[in-house]
């Protein structure tokens, strides 16, 4: 009993840390979106809510994480396949691949791209050079540039948990499937893939809070004039000394990120209770 | 057929993955050694003149130095109250664990600018205004989720008996867990430690409220750097910290594998 409540106390110094560091704050930024200099009030929400401007903001935001998620998905579940069959100093190599690249500002990857996929960039050169097309292809200030931009930074949190989950699974598995008569990708859908969705959960739920959250990178590689919610937060509070505008925008932020983990963390409770 | 057709896809997804994560980073150091001012991989000759001017910068090397010791703090004190967090969360029996490890976790997916923004305007209101703490205080936050993650996930799969074995054959408890369960949870430090102090050196949007013109991180400064005069300086910088990396994923292939300490 002594001992368990003991355990239990190690806890106490991250939590009472992040209490007072962490959700405080964002407890009192919930609180300043409702007041103004006059007391409580709805209005920031409702005059947030009630501009198409707003709307289309909030919606872009949610498309292009959308967008970033499932790009990330497509390429880094395969890709996490093969890292797990990938033997010895391959395999280290490989994941050296997906670690290094974290070591780069998201800032110089930004220029680091804009050299790559400008008119006249490596990109555009080995495109038109295999035929694939005539002319060069504008990618800077488009939503294709950003949305390669934006999967380079992320793609790395979505292979990592996934492959973590695969090297787990027992190779066993695959060939007992067959043994029993499935054919191969009856195998695969039937028994591998629904082992992999701790994987895919914890991957898709770090790859979408993060690009929904994204600020940098829609910055340098859109410029001003593609408004996400979190530039929308960064302008108000930066350069228009608009507190409530911002804070209603954080909120709004915020409440979208935390039903990413809420659902989550339901999606990961459910695969533990029905393995 | 199938399956042939499924690890054909799988291999071409991954090494499309490892050339497109590198992309970027092979421009930054191509750039770094060109003699060319403008951004442009070199065409034949090589110069150091960037790493030169490097040191020479006004603020650089500064924000270099302070954005390390920030990153380092911040992981010190993550791992410690990180370790101890994920033991109680994995070898606790009381309610709540999992609301624990959630919110412990939850900063890592909660909206940067938003966390900055909440914890600039809190700080202040308590009367905290010099920058170096508030930075020091808010990365510990940005570094801790990492922690917590890769090692409830290490410690969930550490056998405790080997921590009764040891102490039955005469070692204390704190040099049990230091002999013992420190060397078998080592992959999980190195990569909650890697990630976390790679995400508190590159942080922009918590930063961006908490600097001022005597601190300014890393990011805060190149950022500033490009908008007014973007030379390849930036990338030589660049280039110096991936070699740091290099380095560090080299010590831990050496310490622990690669393989072993890939898990976020």
């Amino acid at each position: 009993m002594t001992r368990q409540l003991g355990i239990g106390w190690l806890a106490v110094p991250a939590c009472l840390f992040a209490l007072v560091i962490f959700a405080l704050p964002l407890g009192l930024l919930l609180v300043e979106s409702l007041r103004d200099a006059s007391g409580w009030t709805l209005e920031g929400y409702r005059s947030f809510l009630a501009s198409d401007y707003s709307w289309q903001v909030t919606g872009r935001t949610l498309r292009l994480a959308l967008l970033t998620t499932a790009i990330c998905l497509a390429i880094g579940y395969p890709a996490a396949f093969a890292l797990a069959w990938s033997r010895g100093a391959w395999q280290a190599l490989f994941i050296a691949a997906l670690l290094l690249p974290l070591s780069l500002s998201v800032i110089v990857k930004a220029f680091g791209w804009t050299v790559l996929l400008r008119t006249n960039g490596v990109v555009n050169k080995l495109l038109m050079g295999s035929g694939l097309t005539d002319g060069p292809i504008r990618f800077i200030f488009t939503e294709t540039g950003l949305l390669i931009g934006i999967t380079n930074i992320f793609l790395p949190f979505m292979v990592l948990p996934i492959f973590s989950v695969i090297k787990q699974i027992d190779p066993r598995l695959t060939d007992a499937a067959s043994t029993l008569g499935a054919n191969p990708f009856y195998g695969f859908t039937r028994v591998i893939v629904p082992l992999t969705m701790p994987g895919v959960v914890a991957g898709v739920t770090l790859v979408f809070s993060m690009s929904i959250a994204a600020y940098v990178i829609p910055t340098l590689l859109m410029g001003d004039r593609y408004q996400t919610l979190s530039t929308t937060i960064a302008t108000s509070f930066l350069y228009l000394q608009d507190p409530q505008r911002g804070s209603v925008a954080g909120v709004i932020l915020l409440v979208l990120s935390l039903l990413v983990v809420g659902a989550s963390v339901v999606l990961g409770r459910k695969m533990r209770a029905a393995p | 057929m199938i399956r042939t057709l499924g690890q054909v896809l799988a291999w071409f997804a991954l090494i499309f993955s490892v050339v497109f994560l590198l992309a970027p980073l092979v421009v930054t150091i191509g750039v770094s050694l060109s003699p060319s001012p403008v951004f442009q991989m070199p065409d034949g000759t090589i110069s150091w003149r960037w790493y030169e001017r490097l040191v020479r910068l006004d603020g650089l090397m500064e924000s270099v130095l302070l954005s390390l010791q920030v990153a380092l703090f911040a992981t010190i004190v993550s791992l410690v109250i990180g370790t101890m967090a994920a033991i109680a969360v994995v070898r606790g029996t009381f309610p709540g664990r999992e609301a624990i490890a959630t919110f412990l976790v939850s900063p890592l997916m909660l909206p940067g600018l938003v966390i900055g923004i909440a914890m600039l305007q809190y700080f202040r209101a308590f009367g905290l205004r010099e920058a170096l703490p508030s930075l020091l205080i808010a990365h510990i936050i940005v570094v801790l989720p990492f922690v917590m993650r890769t090692l409830t996930a290490g410690l969930s799969l550490f056998d405790f008996a080997l921590l009764d074995a040891a102490r039955t054959l005469g070692l204390s408890y704190p040099s049990a867990v230091l002999r013992v369960m420190v060397p078998v949870l080592a992959p999980s430090f190195i990569t909650g430690g890697l990630f976390g102090f790679l995400a508190s050196l590159d942080n922009y949007p918590i930063s961006i409220f908490l600097t001022d013109v005597y601190h300014r991180t890393l990011p805060i400064q190149l950022l500033q750097y490009l908008g007014e005069s973007p030379d390849p300086t930036v990338a030589a910088v660049s280039t110096l910290i991936i070699a740091l990396t290099a380095v560090l994923l080299v010590i831990g292939d050496r310490m622990v594998g690669l393989n072993r300490m890939a898990g976020v």
